[in-house]
């Protein structure tokens, strides 16, 4: 397969952005990709979302944002895995250029979920409904379970999942696009209303309204453009068990372990190479898990990579979520995995600001979908 | 949930009703028409233990509407005697006594109801054994 690269990015401030539609937000983010990237067309479109028809009422996602971006007829499809759709939105079009069908395709992201609907049921609708949800558990409550299997099992610290939410809120402040300017402190976070125990609101994702975008492109397009294109080197993607009581172990979640290894294979990298990663940090004890099986942590220490500040900006040894991450940058579930993308696009361009990884030029971006029956991960390079 | 939707699980919620491969013995709950150990398709239908032990759980404070009442409320993972793990709720017992290791037994329970003038749904709680 061909060289593929991203040549523009554009997203909404993430938050409650009730003075606007689905649309309006899809069409903004879309806009500001294409007029980032420069080109006068784009050949396809895909637009991740986990839930549109229960957050608004509205499927046939595809159509409805290529009718209002003005770009009929080119083919737009709307792609679905839970909170990894935006990844999964823009594996699809690194696949359609990477295979030579198309030579410049919009990877989008979208989510509406403060129109009014029953939130926690419609995220809900990720997992098992007849063997998971029927019993009354809520996502919350499946990262709950896999936290408290998480410090049985290594002695993980509620002091160290505040240190996660502590950390991504301390880098959300420094992004303007964030839902949460603010910082948090460990004592707020553990004193935070509890939501499942053990986790608590302020270890727990938000709920969000927000659209991101890139623009992907095959090099030769590129160079035309004399752009800064960033290079995607790996594109993976791996399934489990839609179940978490149906996982071979409840603390590391296979599907991210399996991906991870094949993204490595294919960039022929190692995660010492990684200078900066994006992780699906929908709850603290989700990035906990991911350092570990991501390869950064041995498995059973990333609570305390957490706590030591090894995942800060300023520790270098591999920062994490430096976008603010889910819980402080906002999750508007279907644009998350590309709002990953944009982050490792500025990093890796350099214009990340005052969240600047210094010489950051091979960033990772792993999204999940569910309680971890979906992971997408892709690797980018500065060229 | 539809009344079909609801019908057609009786047998697992009711009975615990599992299928094991005909192949390699692994059991399956709910039945699959594939192993995901050996890929076999061929089964043989058995009944679950209803006792184990519980694995992992939660205490659930923030519910969805369908259960925002009943807050809160206990969740766990629990491992039966023969393998298999379910998710289920924790009845009966104040959510602070819950432990992980602590032995359960699977009883028979009213579990949701469908809105006012829906189905009673019933189904499989965990109580302390
Ligand atoms: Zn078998």
């Amino acid at each position: 397969m061909r060289d593929v690269v991203v040549i523009g990015a554009g997203m909404t401030k993430f938050g409650e952005l009730w003075e606007k539609s689905i649309k309006d937000i899809f069409v903004e983010a879309a806009l500001k990709a294409i007029d980032d990237a420069g080109v006068d067309h784009i050949d396809s479109m895909y637009v991740g979302a986990m839930s549109s028809g229960l957050f608004v009422g509205q499927e046939h996602l595809g159509a409805v944002m290529a009718d209002y971006l003005g770009v009929t007829p080119i083919p737009a499809t709307r792609v679905e895995s839970a909170c990894a759709s935006g990844g999964a939105s823009f594996r699809q079009a690194y696949l359609e250029v990477a295979s030579g069908a198309s030579e410049i395709v919009l990877a989008g992201g979208v989510e509406k979920m403060t129109d009014g609907a029953d939130v926690t049921e419609a995220l809900a609708t990720a997992a098992d409904q007849e063997y998971e949800v029927y019993q009354g558990i809520t996502f919350p409550g499946l990262y709950a379970m896999i936290a408290r299997a998480h410090m049985e099992r290594y002695g993980t610290t509620r002091e160290q999942l505040a240190a996660v939410a502590v950390k991504n809120h301390r880098n959300g402040a420094k992004n303007p696009n964030a839902q949460f300017r603010s910082e948090v402190t460990a004592e707020q976070v553990m004193k935070s209303t509890m939501v499942a125990d053990p986790l608590r609101l302020l270890d727990c994702s938000p709920v969000s309204d927000g659209a991101a975008a890139v623009i992907v492109a095959s090099m030769e397009v590129a160079k035309k453009l004399k752009k800064n294109p960033i290079r995607v080197i790996a594109s993976s993607q791996a399934s489990d068990t839609i179940a978490l009581h149906s996982r071979r172990d409840i603390t590391t979640l296979d599907s991210v372990v399996r991906a991870a290894q094949k993204a490595y294979k294919l960039a022929d990298k190692k995660p010492s190479d990684i200078n900066l990663v994006e992780v699906h940090d929908c709850f603290t004890i989700a990035e906990i898990t991911a350092t570990e099986d991501l390869g950064f942590f041995e498995k059973g220490t990333g609570g305390e990579a957490a706590e030591k500040g090894w995942t800060s900006i300023e520790c270098k040894r591999i920062p994490v979520n430096t976008s603010g991450g889910l819980k402080s940058k906002g999750h508007p579930v279907g644009a998350t995995g590309v709002a990953q993308i944009i982050e490792l696009y500025e990093q890796l361009n350099g214009k990340a600001g005052a969240r600047q990884v210094e010489g950051a030029r091979i960033g990772m971006a792993q999204n999940m979908g569910g309680s971890g029956a979906s992971c997408v991960i892709h690797i980018l390079e500065a060229i | 949930m539809i009344t079909a939707r609801y019908h057609r699980e009786i047998p697992q919620r009711y009975r615990l009703e599992a299928a094991k491969c005909s192949s390699c013995g692994h059991v399956s709950f709910p039945p699959r028409l594939v192993c995901p150990q050996c890929k076999a398709r061929k089964f043989e239908a058995v009944n679950l233990s209803d006792e184990g032990t519980i694995v992992t759980f939660t205490v659930v404070r923030v519910a969805s509407d369908k259960f925002s009442k009943e807050t809160p409320f206990g969740v766990g993972i629990v491992e039966l005697n023969d393998g298999v793990r379910v998710t289920a709720q924790i009845a009966d017992v104040h959510p602070d006594e819950l432990k992980v290791g602590q032995k359960v037994k699977l009883v028979f329970r009213r579990v949701q109801e469908d809105g006012k003038a829906g189905i009673l749904c019933y189904g499989y709680k965990a109580v302390l054994a």
